[in-house]
């Protein structure tokens, strides 16, 4: 997969560089503070759990049990997909059919941190640790 | 990683950009590369009589869906439609006051809102190019009415300028393009522009500039009577004694440009976002009332769709009871067309081969939020001037759309609180509703202070939470696209797929008329060489 939209080229209000240039999108600095409300922009949590509350818990629900309508979200407790870190990394990084890829919204650090708190919790009782090296060589 | 999602390119980012916001940053990208998908709808579609007896099952009452079956019965198939929910439309939805919704998670609103007021969760409106849409509703009766997309007294807003407080669109367009146009004026003089504009033309040039931004003999855009019909005055003209017009003074272009504001006053120039465009009076929904009630022995309703099989002869469905559950039950037709999203349809067992089945599993569905704010008065028609249109701001809010109704009312109105994407439509959506409509009233008061005074009741829709789409429209990638598109098209045996997934048109309803004409048009064709 590749990426190649700057995380700056946003809505509206946001679009500080909003023209794309011929170079395929390549980020450009952004001299106004970073803000939330573009398409793109980084999740401003820090933390597994903060992740994990701020943004996965939307779908997963904030018991980690998922949710069923027309489809489904799967549930994360007790869940044996999660015993290799890997997994989790790359469809947070990728997506997976109704699940959206977060390569541009997560970085590294914050991709590892919330697998990590989802490994550990609800549930879940695995003791390796991703480490953002890891989330960085599989992007 | 074929079913891998592919990262957005340039192009489909664009197109999203500009489907969500009516954006300047689409406008933006659009001069550049002139990439604007037009409808292919060119006049009400003409089925040959079917074989005698062929059936066709439709999933999901939807507008895809509504289009293929009215079509297809009106040709003579023996039509029959599943639909998950309890009422037509799909996303094609209002809701009224007295309506409860549930979320995932069993998160539920009772909407509080008074008779005539409501909010349109998924599509507000119809632009006037959008020919197939537009053709359906008018053969169901729906009264229509004007939609405006770019108020001129609106505001754009950015708490990183101007003190946070909000400027006027017009203020801030006329300041721009005149200080533009007076900029290259001057470059123009200065024979800079040489190379590129012949002397004569270079004469033509600067009367355009001149008319274009609105500048004095001089080729100034000063602050006075030639810019004031543009940006408006600080004391408006008038008749009598004490009207003579005051000029108001213009923002610095540094101050303009330092603001970002300039990025959204392109609104209104994307080719979606172009004067005309409609609304249904009485709400979004009212559409697929019309259509649920136009085909009304026809629709199955509450149905939840667990398996697609088809077989040489025939296509059989299962389906249980989406309330209860139960044992399921099918039902069968020579064909099928399905509209299910792909976000749900990726999950159903359905046997058709690798390249479709590749398709439906690489289409994320995107996030995007509606709050609806009742108040207890049209504050921002009384006080501000205000009567229809969006305001734009840098907060996570993105949008206040105003009600286009009803103008002048005393009594109450329903804001479109929060219209956001992305990130901060994911942010809200991990949040229990009433958190959702508190954020909406701390962004909307930095601009309309009104809102702690007048707010009654609200309602938030966040579509990753709905039970039915999980999202609210198909992401495509240009990457995407050009691998699996025509997959997801192609007919596979007896299924052919239809809805904005399936159009290069997403999350607009034209793309779902389209997609379902294409769709039923080759699937007549082969029942014909069958």
């Amino acid at each position: 997969m590749t990426i190649r939209v700057a995380a700056g080229v946003v809505l509206a209000l946001t679009a500080t560089a909003a023209s794309a240039d011929t170079a395929g999108l390549a980020p450009k600095p952004n001299a106004r503070a970073a803000s939330i409300s573009g398409f793109f922009s980084p999740f401003p949590f820090q933390g597994g759990e903060a992740i994990y509350k701020g943004v996965c818990q939307g779908c997963h629900m904030p018991d980690a049990n998922g949710a069923v309508g027309a489809g489904a979200y799967p549930s994360l407790a007790k869940n044996e997909n999660l015993e290799t870190a890997a997994y989790p990394v790359s469809i947070v990084l990728k997506g997976q059919k109704a699940m959206p890829f977060f390569a541009m919204q997560l970085g590294d650090q914050q991709i590892a941190d919330v697998v990590n708190y989802v490994r550990t919790h609800f549930g879940n009782k695995y003791r390796d640790k991703v480490k953002a090296e890891d989330v960085k060589m599989m992007r | 990683m074929t079913d891998q999602p592919l990262a957005p390119s340039r192009r489909s980012l664009l197109s999203m950009i500009g489907v969500v916001a009516g954006s300047a940053a689409m406008y933006h990208a659009m001069t550049e590369l002139a990439l604007a998908d037009t409808s292919t709808f060119k006049g009400p579609i003409k089925l040959s009589q079917p074989p005698s007896g062929a059936s066709v099952l439709v999933l999901g009452a939807g507008i895809a869906g509504m289009v293929a079956a009215m079509e297809l019965r009106d040709a003579g198939y023996k039509v029959q439609v599943l639909e998950y929910n309890g009422r037509p439309g799909g996303r094609n939805w209002t809701l009224y006051g007295g309506d409860t919704y549930t979320e995932l998670g069993g998160f539920t609103q009772k909407v509080q809102f008074d008779a005539g007021q409501y909010i349109n969760p998924g599509p507000w409106r119809l632009p006037y190019h959008h020919q197939g849409i537009l053709h359906y509703v008018n053969r169901l009766g729906v009264a229509l009415e004007p939609f405006t997309q770019v108020n001129y007294n609106a505001y754009v807003h950015s708490t990183d300028a101007f003190d946070g407080k909000p400027q006027r669109y017009r203020t801030l367009q006329a300041d721009f393009y005149g200080q533009i146009a007076e900029l290259l004026s001057k470059t123009t003089k200065q024979g800079a522009l040489d190379q590129a504009v012949t002397q004569q033309d270079r004469e033509i040039l600067l009367d355009a500039l001149k008319d274009w931004g609105a500048l004095d003999a001089n080729h100034q855009y000063a602050t006075g009577l030639e810019a004031g019909e543009r940006r408006g005055f600080a004391s408006d003209p008038g008749g009598g004694l004490n009207s003579v017009p005051i000029a108001g003074k213009r923002i610095e272009m540094n101050d303009l440009l330092k603001s970002g504001l300039w990025a959204a006053i392109g609104a209104g120039l994307a080719y979606d976002m172009q004067s005309s465009i409609f609304q249904p009076k009485g709400g979004m929904g009212q559409v697929g009332k019309a259509f649920g009630k136009a085909l009304e022995p026809l629709i199955q309703y509450n149905c939840k769709v667990v398996e697609i099989k088809q077989g040489d002869k025939n296509v059989e469905v299962s389906y249980i009871d989406s309330r209860t559950g139960g044992t399921p039950k099918t039902m069968s037709a020579d064909w099928c067309v399905c509209t299910i999203p792909a976000s749900v349809l990726s999950q159903i067992p359905m046997n058709v081969g690798g390249p479709m089945k590749a398709a439906i599993n690489q289409i994320p569905y995107m996030a995007a939020l509606k709050v609806g704010l009742q108040m207890k008065r049209r504050f921002w028609e009384q006080d501000e001037q205000i009567y229809g249109g969006v305001t734009y701001t840098n907060q996570p809010n993105t949008m206040i759309g105003y009600p286009q109704w009803d103008f002048f009312s005393k009594g109450k109105g329903v804001l479109l609180g929060s219209y956001c994407f992305g990130t901060p439509a994911y942010i809200a959506a991990a949040k229990p509703p009433e958190e959702r409509i508190k954020d909406a009233l701390e962004y909307g008061s930095k601009i309309h202070p009104q809102y702690k005074d007048e707010f009654e009741c609200g309602v938030a829709v966040a579509w990753h939470r709905v039970p039915w789409t999980l999202g609210c429209a198909g992401f495509w990638t240009e990457e995407a696209r050009a691998k699996h598109y025509d997959n997801l098209c192609a007919m596979d045996g007896r299924i052919v797929l239809a809805g904005e997934h399936a159009s290069r048109i997403p999350a607009w309803q034209e793309g779902a008329v389209t997609s379902a004409l294409d769709a039923i048009t080759r699937l007549h064709k082969k029942a014909m060489s069958a």
